[in-house]
């Protein structure tokens, strides 16, 4: 790969890393917004961090600007069921951000019942000299005012608020796996294992059910929904993803309940192949439309297949992750790994795809020159603009000189979830409690 | 001159050995380790792993506790220990009765995240 990413910034910045991994602060999203000046990322005990790149003009031209803490708050709290006796996590599911109409920022946020609009907004002056109140806000008497003057809005420190514009409540019977905007900024969508429900951003009493793939018969129940997304540019197309490793493709024009698909997107499985495992590494952990809308992107356990969406039978790319785990099923089907949910992303011009893996490694495909890169988030490369070094895992026989054997590889250090800067070449990279920023080396 | 070329029968001999060595190291890693889980575990049902894992996956987050069968259970066994929770303390099974105690204890999240610094 011509590209090579140096290391720019890790969250938490502290160098005293002694503190046990807390569970609430297992990160579990990461989304840049629309313009890439933003990002956001979730964690477990319900808390929302947003960075932001310092602009252009306050740095000098060589480096891009680098991203500090612009806000943080508690979105979710976790709150128990009495009715149904369930206990609802307060861990952030995934985070998307509407395209900024004004000077405030929002974004949607879920757990797994509920979803919520929060506005982001920016206080940097305030109004002085009012008649009435003294500036501390005590009320001044009446009686001894004796002149009358305008009050002034004054410079403060930038002071930046997020406050709860919408709760969408009480319409996800199971677990919110998906969150998605539709192109035409007023409906979103949100999927939990059986359902999905269209919602208007204004409206949060009422909301359209559009797919329901529940059995009458709960024990027939064979797949479950596993990811959805609305089409990049129309406003009446989505996918959603299974756990049995296909993608239905709906119009919601056809009927006001998209039980039918259009198309069927399934690769076709080779019967004498079939394994015990099959079935679970071929379940389906993300889906992303390419930003032109021509592609999608899945994610399987092992690999990650890019979907023309003009031809159903059979994906036109795949990409092998970490095809070294495929005799390694026994134990990581007993440690649960197996069923860990991996996340994908496409970079800003749909040339190069990313995923995570253990470790805390990460890929990356160049779609155009077919070649693949392994990269690390450790602290041990975090000197500003240290180079990644390549990594390499060797599946068998004799170990070269630094590659890392699969036996000695981390399964709990795992790399679920990554980002890419819409327009420049950064990415976040999250590993269990930590955030990585890199960017693209520039010479 | 060139080397005289190994006869045929030389070239499938060595090819069938080469192909046992795969099958033995398993050309099918997948069914190879199907089989040590299944040596494992025998009892693993026969449909592959399928509808177990999903109705675990629906029921997450399902916890019990009947207040009758609590307050009975802490008056019965008023001088024995009631029976306590195993490893899994979210698994109910047997004559175990859920019991404040067994809650795992939730670290309150009202805490700045540490990547705000």
């Amino acid at each position: 790969m011509r590209k090579l990413f140096a290391f720019l910034s890790v969250f938490p910045t502290l160098k005293d890393l002694m503190w046990e991994i807390d569970w609430s602060d297992i990160i579990s999203t990461v989304e840049f917004n629309h313009s890439g000046e933003l990002l956001a990322t979730g964690d477990k005990g319900g808390r929302v961090v947003i960075f932001q790149q310092e602009q252009e003009n306050k740095i000098q031209s060589h480096s891009r600007g680098e991203y500090n803490v612009y806000s943080t708050f508690q979105s979710h709290e976790p709150e128990f069921d009495y009715l149904k006796s369930l206990e609802i996590e307060e861990k952030i599911n995934k985070i998307r951000w509407l395209p900024q109409k004004n000077a405030a920022q929002f974004l949607l946020s879920t757990n797994d019942k509920t979803i919520k609009l929060w506005k982001i907004s920016e206080r940097d002056k305030r109004p002085e000299g009012y008649n009435l109140k003294e500036e501390d806000g005590r009320y001044r008497d009446p009686t001894t005012v004796t002149t009358l003057r305008v009050p002034v809005f004054r410079p403060m420190d930038l002071m930046v608020e997020a406050s709860p514009r919408r709760i969408f409540a009480n319409a996800h019977t199971y677990h919110i796996n998906s969150i998605s905007i539709n192109s035409d900024y007023e409906t979103y969508l949100s999927a939990d294992d059986l359902r999905i429900n269209l919602w208007h951003l204004e409206i949060t009493d009422r909301s359209f059910n559009i797919v329901d793939i529940k059995p009458a018969n709960m024990e027939e129940l064979t797949e479950v929904i596993t990811a959805a997304e609305f089409h990049p540019n129309s406003c009446n197309t989505f996918v959603y993803s299974s756990s049995k490793g296909t993608i239905r493709l709906c119009d919601m024009r056809a009927s006001a309940l998209c039980d039918r698909h259009s198309k069927l997107f399934e690769e076709p499985e080779d019967p004498s192949n079939r394994s015990f495992f099959s079935e679970i590494i071929s379940s389906i952990s993300d889906v992303k439309f390419s930003h032109s809308g021509r592609y999608m992107m899945t994610r399987d356990y092992l690999s990650v297949k890019i979907w023309d969406l003009n031809m159903e039978n059979r994906p036109v790319e795949t990409y092998q992750v970490h095809e070294y785990l495929r005799s390694k099923l026994c134990s990581l089907y007993e440690n649960d790994c197996i069923f860990d949910k991996f996340e994908c992303c496409w970079n800003g011009s749909d040339s190069v795809v990313m995923t995570g893996s253990y470790n805390n490694f990460f890929r990356m495909f160049d779609r155009n020159t077919k070649r693949d890169i392994t990269l690390e988030a450790s602290r041990e490369n975090n000197k500003p603009r240290t180079v990644l070094k390549p990594r390499k895992v060797c599946a068998s026989g004799k170990r070269k000189k630094d590659e890392i054997s699969v036996d000695s590889l981390d399964f709990n250090k795992k790399i679920l979830h990554t980002a890419w800067h819409p327009k420049e070449n950064i990415i976040a990279v999250a590993t269990t409690n930590n955030l990585y920023i890199f960017q693209d080396k520039v010479n | 001159m060139f080397p005289k070329p190994p006869s045929l029968g030389k070239v499938l001999i060595f090819w069938q050995s080469w192909w046992d060595t795969q099958e033995k190291e398993g050309i099918l890693p997948e069914r190879a380790e199907e089989a040590k889980l299944k040596a494992k575990y025998p009892s693993l049902g026969q449909k592959p792993g399928g509808s177990d894992f999903l109705m675990k996956r629906l029921q997450k987050g399902q916890k019990y506790f009947d207040s009758g069968d609590y307050n009975m259970a802490k008056a019965k066994m008023k001088n024995k220990q009631l029976p306590s929770a195993g490893p899994d303390k979210n698994l109910v099974t047997g004559d175990h009765i859920p019991t404040p105690q067994d809650l795992p204890q939730r670290k309150s999240s009202l805490v700045t995240s540490k990547l705000a610094g």
